[in-house]
């Protein structure tokens, strides 16, 4: 009879304990938490912010007091201009990263298979600029182009001649952005690149593949991977690029970043600043959240 | 090459054939100066330990490298200037080398979509391919990457053959996987030669993979030949006393003449019978199964006394370690005797040696 009492007390006190573990978090979700609250208070919440305020009325503080859709209708009005630089925006990120990738393959190839032991020289050079601000290294070549700088007045010493000017024109946004972004696509292609077996092409070589159809059937196919990171990552960059198009092109195109700026700043609207700020991050999330669906990560990081 | 390995293949003719072929590697030499003739049908086989230039001298007959001095000459026309995608030779990788981003059906395929062949035609070979491989068809549109290894080895072989290449080399495909398997592999091997009639060129580190399969064996070394024959020749004539240890696990006394017929060594007693060809110093070679346990030391030609250190099953064989001096040598018997722990005399007949000259 004791015995009998004491068993029910026991399997009162085990459930007690049980009841008392079930709203604990396991360890995983313990160890997740100040990584969940950093994203809440960090990522979370000003996004939602945005997002908010882009429904408010235009030129007002009222977030989440109003609901209008004027500020999105006020992008897509071909009256006013702000649909314009997003255009410039996309357009240009999407002929620098065309042409990174263009120009970035070579050097890629180069480092992976020809320069051999002169490919970790190569790649510092590469390297090198990053320890610059970005800002700086295109003031650098605003003085190399501008009238009477370094490319002018050389040419003027040597033969005469005039440098053409090509200061404050679309042309050298996309040349500083091409070079500012180089690094980010060069490095993942090479990435890409080398993790390619030689076995691998040789093998296909064997089998009669000839130079066209080994890159087209194996090289570029596995290399993929990397190729699609450095498209990702230098697109998204490019989108958000404004100091190219300060500096070097001398406001003669405006571009979106520079439209949100002034939004937020002497236009004093935020609403419409934030209305251009979710388009563009549907744009860019939208493409990520496409190619990494696409990707397998596994195998970019060697897991495979 | 000895008169005896030219007999068995006399019928056949010659297809490919190496002259002073050297490959130099910033100022080594991984291959030196290498003569050899193979005939047409022949399932020969190069071994040597790592490093010895198998690899180097594969890759210059699949066209990957060029020899640096020499040539190669496929029925009498040189290869040298020939591209690995023209030559019809077709190498199966150590690594394999499948595609890893293709199916098992594309893997198999791949030489004929190169070639421009319809996709319906290129599917009827890749299945018919698999047939032979035994692979089954339902694999044909799985990913090669889910293979198990031995899946993966028999695509790497189908995908070989597809194009019907006249010399299949291969660089020791069958080093990854386990023993069975590898014993599997290697009478499917032998069976896909003889089905065939393709010319097999294939490397390994394993002498006992080479006899098993091979018509000849080539055994190098540094670069170089030192022996080509008969996987018989090689087992009962090696050239040197490097061949010889290559064989496997054998006895190797170093000898040399007495004066009076007979031969001494340094650290054991005795003299011994040698059947030698000159009287030079050298080695005597005597496989294990070739000692046996004397009663009398006169039950043979050449005896020597010690104590049994161990024994080892080998499964079918017993083999012991008798310790004799400073030395090990090992014995070989089918079945288990007990010794008292006292001296044992163990002997050999001179027939039963092998002579190898320094």
């Amino acid at each position: 009879m004791e015995s009998h009492a004491l068993q029910i007390q026991d399997s009162a006190i085990s459930g007690a304990v049980k009841k008392s573990r079930g709203p604990l978090l396991t360890p995983g979700a313990r160890c997740a938490l100040p990584v969940i609250v950093l994203l809440l208070l960090g990522f979370a919440a000003p996004l939602t912010a945005v997002i908010a305020y882009s429904f408010a009325e235009p030129h007002s503080f009222n977030v989440f007091s109003s609901f209008s859709f004027a500020n999105y209708a006020e992008i897509f009005n071909t009256e006013n201009t702000v649909w314009m630089s997003f255009l410039w925006s996309l357009s240009l990120a999407a002929v620098t990263v065309l042409m990174l990738s263009v120009i970035a393959y070579p050097i890629a190839y180069g480092m992976v298979y020809v320069f051999g032991r002169w490919s970790g020289l190569v790649s510092t050079l590469f390297v090198f600029p990053l320890f610059i601000s970005e800002n700086v290294r295109l003031y650098g070549w605003v003085l190399f182009f501008i009238k009477n700088g370094v490319f002018d007045g050389t040419l003027n010493l040597l033969g005469g001649a005039d440098a053409p000017e090509v200061l404050y024109s679309p042309g050298i946004i996309l040349f500083g952005m091409i070079y500012t972004y180089l690094p980010y696509m060069l490095f993942p292609l090479v990435l890409g690149l080398s993790l390619l077996p030689r076995d691998v092409v040789d093998a296909a070589k064997d089998l009669g593949a000839s130079r066209y159809q080994v890159w087209r059937e194996i090289e570029l196919p596995l290399a993929m991977p990397g190729f699609m990171i450095g498209l990702l990552l230098t697109f998204v960059l490019a989108v958000g690029a404004i100091a190219e198009s300060k500096v070097l092109g001398g406001q003669s195109v405006i571009v979106l970043t520079h439209d949100i700026e002034v939004s937020f700043t002497y236009a004093q609207n935020w609403p419409l600043g934030s209305a251009l700020a979710v388009l563009i991050t549907l744009i860019t999330g939208g493409l990520t959240l496409f190619m990494l669906f696409k990707l397998d990560l596994d195998r970019v990081l060697g897991r495979k | 090459m000895s008169e005896t390995a030219l007999m068995g293949v006399s019928r056949q003719k010659l297809l490919l054939d190496l002259v002073g072929v050297r490959k130099t590697f910033d100022g080594f030499n991984a291959v030196e100066r290498i003569d050899l003739s193979v005939m047409e049908g022949e399932f020969f086989t190069i071994v040597g330990p790592s490093g010895s230039g198998k690899t180097t001298l594969l890759r210059m007959l699949a066209g990957m490298d060029q020899p640096s001095e020499g040539a190669i000459y496929l029925r009498g026309e040189s290869l040298n200037d020939m591209p690995a995608n023209k030559r019809p030779t077709c190498l199966v990788f150590q690594s394999l080398a499948l595609f890893p981003h293709m199916t098992v059906g594309q893997n198999i395929e791949f030489a004929l979509k190169m070639r421009k062949i319809a996709p319906a035609a290129r599917k009827e070979r890749a299945l018919e391919l698999m047939r032979v491989v035994r692979l089954p068809e339902t694999y044909y549109s799985k990913n090669v990457m889910k293979c198990s290894g031995g899946e993966k080895q028999r695509v790497a072989l189908a995908r070989a053959f597809t194009y019907d290449p006249e010399i299949l080399l291969f660089d020791e495909p069958l080093s990854a996987l386990d023993y069975k398997l590898r014993k599997t592999l290697e009478k499917e091997l032998k069976d896909l030669h003889r089905e065939t009639g393709k010319t097999f060129i294939y490397i390994t580190h394993s002498l006992e993979e080479a006899m098993v399969m091979s018509d000849r064996i080539g055994v190098m070394r540094d670069g170089r030949l030192v022996q080509v024959g008969t996987p018989e020749e090689i087992y009962t004539k090696p050239s040197d006393k490097f061949v010889s240890e290559f064989m496997g696990e054998v006895n190797i006394v170093r000898v040399r003449p007495d004066g009076s017929g007979r031969y001494k060594s340094e650290d054991l007693a005795g003299s011994f019978t040698v059947n030698a060809p000159a009287s030079t110093d050298g080695y005597v070679v005597i496989r294990p199964e070739f000692l046996r346990f004397l009663a009398l030391p006169s039950d043979a030609d050449n005896c020597l006394t010690g104590r049994v250190h161990n024994e080892y099953s080998l499964g079918s064989r017993v083999q012991y370690q008798v310790r004799v001096g400073e030395r090990m040598f090992l014995v070989e018997q089918p079945r288990r005797q007990s010794f008292g722990g006292g001296d044992v005399t163990i002997g050999w007949d001179a027939a039963d040696a092998i002579f190898v000259a320094e």
